[in-house]
């Protein structure tokens, strides 16, 4: 608006505009009725884009000095090469010249998009052999700065002071020697103690969102490790759960550890916009303690999935098995034909090359020594067996095969001490139309590694599930046809027969589908899992004896603590109701039941292996009635602490209830002339005798039970 | 009777407490009521026809036919005389008790999902469902003492303010002054009875999270306890002035119904998996089982099975021994307390 237009606006509503204070006049904050201000920071919205430094410069040095003729032609050639790194920047390249003869002076400037792309462009030329003569030495335009202002004495560097790292280990000297375990349910994640004296669980730590998918304990128990859409993250510490390193890797879909838990595996795939392709997978292999990245692996998914395109739809985690025992040597991958095992000195593979292993497709690490099983298949009709083998690695020399005839399907299973190794063998029957299973297993660590068969008692029997015992000889079985299988035990080593595999015994028709040993041996549970509901029971193989049946209904997951002294069977939220999770005892005695809605995971914090020998825990399991005595009488204690609580407990309920009923009875009481006029003047039984009710009470109930009693004898 | 609580001790106690099967109706039970005096037991169920049995024996008085859709719900005076009952078909009837014949029926645009009669059966709060264009709503109504002189005007209504969800039920507070209603909205609300203002809103962070199903009052109405979806039932603090959260009972499955022992510190939660579910899962993963809460103690200490279906009703008789719940398998179960229920010590 012109300002003849507001004197002659103003003239028309009679204003006499000299009067106006014009400063007096607001506008309500964060309205403007549309009236652009003049007021110069307004105009500084557009922020102009600074550069916040050189970082993305490096300067290239050792170039060949050539004259203005050939300049172009270096050019074309430095810009060949670092197009290739990253994008340089419009007018980025700069190579300086003499002003006097035009000749170059052996170095260039180039600007990149990224700091990032500059960095990588250093790393990556840094070194580089244009020629024999010209060898780059590329720098960040950055360093320049710092390494001219070197000192020219040299200084000793300051010794920061030792601080010590945290305890990470610190739970395992937890005074009531409890385990840990961790739990997710809705959005929350939370570390609990097992308390089984207290029948409850005890917190640690508890935190919401504190995981994007789930969460998983490194294998010695000392992180926890949690996924995000950056990467991963270990969690641990003396007390509580902090956030000791970071693996940077987008979109994470799972992890696995080392069996030492010194390298983390990630992985991530990214399904194909086109459908028929196959998906992009990421593979990540981390330093644990310091984060870096040690190796990554990238391709299409069937280079990392097992059997072959068009088997299976992604990889089949883990990609990488471990082996080597807990000093994390080698790491084995299946491909199509081949097997490629890498060794973590230098995280390439072994003699810079895979093993060449026509149609294998399975693969299995001794979970102590380095040797590997693997399993080819059948081929060309049965003209070719199948074969299993053992190769120790890294020699590659082949310890022990053996060849096995009209096979379906084998599955390895290692004793968890490497001594044995049993193959489920899947056979044809003579008119190939129908299977049987036997078993083949190996001695390991006897001369010549011998090979037993075992075949069961009805050879048609099929099997549903096998177990070894953990540091045991012995193993079981479960057999024979749903909905009653058979479950049957055997030894590899009995005092009479040395090194023949013996049968134990046989349990008849019994619901299992699942067999879940101690980790310390002895006990087993039988678990029917499913279609059974979750049956359970507890036996002890020693004895052969059954210590319980019990049920914890719809049980989904079933997972003993590390000491195998206490079990935990869980209802996920697979299931919609009563979903939570059960302590028991190893010798299925109920301790107590948590209740979570939308209960997803369950897992305990493992320990690392004791430090005891043998010997030692022989003589401690053979003097173990001096060593109990201690705990037992610390257990009573603690019940007779908590019965005292409990009552106590009740005690202040029952109070604060008696008092709040008082409160309402004497408010009850005042109202009572209301109520009656409500009622139009009639007075309620109750009211009139209260107190005579409350007293009859006891002996009501003896009145009723007689007249229930007669109600049933009709 | 199972009792649950010391694990070890678990008992059967099916045997001794044998219950009467009441087989009445032919659709899902959804409501049963005790008359003051405890000789009479009312059902609702979807059938149409709200049935009256002896609640001794379990003979079956009478039906009260005239609905033309399910029946939620119903109420007796406290003379036994007259029975109001809310049905699908749009309508709340009020019947002559002794006679079964229908005294009088108020019209609703949409389904009367719950009623309730004051303190000297002179007013009933009536809810309707949210139904085409209309929201939930609360309806006041004068019972008059003469069916002649019955006006269907309605002396109040109550808009909920969450009108889309469904308001399952509402009850009078003490001396009339209030009324109090829970819904799908999870939200417990006290309603001024006389000018129809919101006094208080439940603590949406203790409250329920999910679809209130019932609510019943103590029966000296200090106290209510409401039953919800989310897989609890709490007591509430019955006070115009509080509503505070009083006790919690943990069940695991979804909740229907709810009941107090007027004798005993009991409290009975019935429910189960969603009825659609059944056909899907083993019988006994649906938890069709009315469980027993130690009031106070907020413990479970046992429950009593038999219901091929989730539990729809519950309700105790007012002498405290003996109680029935309906079920979606039409069945209304009636069971007297056995000795072993009254010696529950924990």
């Amino acid at each position: 608006m012109a300002n003849i237009d507001i004197d002659s606006r103003a003239a028309q509503l009679g204003i006499d505009w000299s009067q106006v204070n014009l400063d007096s006049i607001h506008l309500p904050p964060g309205e403007d009725f549309g009236i652009q201000s003049d007021d110069e920071g307004v105009y500084h919205d557009d922020q102009l884009e600074f550069d916040t430094g050189f970082g993305n410069i490096i300067v290239v040095d050792n170039l060949p000095v050539v004259p203005k003729a050939k300049f172009e032609k270096l050019e074309n050639v430095l810009k060949k090469i670092y197009n290739q790194l990253g994008v340089i920047k419009e007018n980025g390249l700069w190579m300086p010249v003499d002003p006097d003869t035009g000749v170059t002076l052996g170095y260039c400037f180039i600007e990149f998009n990224t700091p990032q792309e500059a960095q990588n462009a250093k790393e990556k030329t840094h070194g580089y052999k244009l020629d024999k003569s010209h060898i780059f030495a590329v720098n960040m335009f950055d360093d320049f700065d710092r390494l001219m202002n070197v000192k020219e004495e040299w200084e000793a560097p300051q010794t920061k002071p030792y601080v010590p790292g945290e305890n990470l280990q610190k739970w395992l000297t937890d005074e009531k020697a409890r385990d840990q375990l961790v739990i997710r349910s809705g959005p929350d994640t939370e570390v609990l103690w097992n308390d089984p004296r207290q029948k409850n669980t005890e917190p640690v730590h508890k935190r919401p969102y504190w995981t994007e998918s789930y969460v998983q304990w490194s294998p010695l128990g000392t992180y926890l490790v949690t996924l995000h859409k950056q990467g991963a993250a270990v969690w641990g510490g003396a007390d509580t759960f902090t956030r000791l390193m970071r693996y940077q890797h987008n979109m994470v879909k799972l992890v696995d550890f080392s069996p030492g838990e010194k390298y983390l595996v990630t992985y991530h795939s990214q399904e194909p916009s086109n459908p028929r392709d196959a998906s992009k997978v990421e593979i990540k292999v981390f330093d644990v303690r310091t984060g870096r990245m040690m190796r990554d692996f990238k391709g299409s998914a069937d280079e990392f999935s097992i059997g072959g395109p068009g088997g299976v739809a992604g990889a089949s985690w883990p990609v990488f098995r471990w082996g080597g025992g807990k000093e994390d040597k080698y790491f084995a991958k299946l491909s199509k034909n081949t097997i490629s095992v890498y060794e973590t000195e230098t995280f390439g593979l072994i003699d810079k090359k895979s093993m060449k292993v026509d149609n294998v497709v399975d693969i299995c690490w001794s979970p102590t020594d380095s040797i590997l099983s693997l399993f080819v298949p059948e081929q060309g009709g049965g003209n070719q067996p199948a074969k299993v083998a053992l190769v120790q690695i890294p020699s590659k020399v082949e310890l022990r095969q053996k060849n096995l005839f009209s096979v379906s399907d084998c599955k390895m299973y290692w004793q968890s001490s490497g001594e044995y190794l049993a193959v489920k063998v899947d056979r044809y029957t003579k008119t190939k139309k129908s299977t049987y299973s036997g078993f083949e297993l190996f001695r390991i660590k006897e001369r010549d590694i011998p090979i037993e068969v075992l075949e069961l008692d009805n050879k048609n029997d099929k099997i549903i599930a096998f177990a070894w015992e953990p540091k045991g000889h012995r193993f079981a079985v479960i057999h024979g046809d749903q909905p009653r299988p058979d479950v049957s035990f055997y030894t590899m080593k009995t005092a009479q027969h040395g090194g023949r595999v013996t049968k134990l015994g046989t349990l008849k028709a019994k619901q299992a589908n699942a067999l879940f040993w101690s980790p310390s041996g002895k006990y087993i549970i039988l678990a029917g899992l499913k279609n059974f509901n979750g049956q359970l029971e507890f036996f002890n193989v020693d004895e052969m004896e059954t210590m319980a049946t019990t049920e914890h209904f719809m049980a989904t997951d079933i997972e003993w603590d590390p000491t195998g002294r206490y079990v935990a069977t869980a209802v996920t939220s697979v299931h919609e109701m009563e979903n939570g999770f059960t302590v028991w005892s190893f010798n299925g005695k109920l301790l107590y039941r948590v209740l979570k809605d939308h209960f997803f995971q369950l897992a305990w914090r493992p320990r690392p292996a004791s430090f005891l020998s043998p010997e030692k825990e022989e003589e401690i399991a053979k003097n173990l009635k001096k060593y109990s005595k201690k705990y037992e009488a610390e257990d009573q204690d603690v019940s007779l602490l908590l019965s005292e609580q409990d009552r106590e407990k009740r005690k202040a309920l029952k109070e604060e209830w008696e008092k709040w009923v008082m409160q309402w009875k004497s408010l009850h009481e005042e109202e009572k002339l209301e109520r009656q006029n409500l009622r139009d003047g009639e007075i309620s039984d109750e009211e009139e005798d209260d107190e005579e009710a409350k007293e009859v009470k006891e002996v009501e109930f003896e009145d009723v039970i007689d007249v229930t009693e007669e109600i049933v004898q009709e | 009777m199972r009792r649950s609580s010391p694990c070890d001790k678990e008992r059967a106690f099916k045997e001794k407490m044998r219950p009467i099967l009441m087989k009445g109706h032919e659709r899902p039970l959804t409501f049963l009521r005790y008359n003051r005096d405890g000789d009479m037991l009312f059902s609702c169920a979807k059938d149409h026809t709200p049935t009256l049995w002896y609640a001794d024996n379990g003979e079956r008085h009478g039906t009260f036919r005239g609905h033309n859709g399910a029946v939620w719900c119903c109420d007796v005076s406290r003379d036994s005389l007259r029975l109001i009952t809310g049905s699908a078909d749009q309508s709340a009837k009020l019947w002559d008790v002794k006679t079964g014949q229908q005294l009088f029926s108020f019209k609703f645009g949409s389904p009367a999902r719950s009623v309730d009669f004051a303190l000297g059966d002179k007013l009933a709060v009536i809810t309707t469902d949210p139904f085409m264009e209309r929201t939930s709503a609360i309806h006041v109504k004068r019972i008059a003492e003469d069916p002649e002189d019955q006006v269907s005007e309605s002396v109040l209504v109550l808009e909920s303010p969450n009108g889309r969800k469904r308001i399952n039920r509402a009850v009078w507070g003490p001396l009339n002054q209030t009324i109090v209603s829970g819904g799908e909205d999870a939200v417990l609300r006290i309603w001024d009875a006389e000018t129809g203002k919101l006094l208080k809103e439940s603590d949406s962070e203790v409250g329920h999270k999910n679809t209130i199903t019932s609510l019943t009052k103590s029966a000296d109405d200090s106290h209510f306890i409401t039953g919800s979806l989310d897989k609890t039932a709490k007591a509430c603090l019955w006070d115009m002035r509080t509503l505070t959260l009083l006790k919690t009972y943990v069940s695991g499955v979804p909740v229907n119904a709810v009941s107090m022992s007027p004798l005993l510190d009991h409290v009975v939660l019935g429910g189960g998996q969603d009825a659609s579910a059944v056909t899907t899962t083993d019988h006994r993963a649906g938890k069709f089982e009315a469980k027993f809460y130690d009031k106070i103690l907020q413990e479970e200490i046992g429950g009593v099975k038999g219901h091929f279906g989730p539990i729809n009703a519950l309700a105790f008789n007012p002498d405290g021994k003996s109680f029935s719940s309906g079920g979606e398998d039409g069945y209304v179960r009636l069971h007297h307390f056995d000795s072993d229920y009254f010696n529950i010590r924990i």
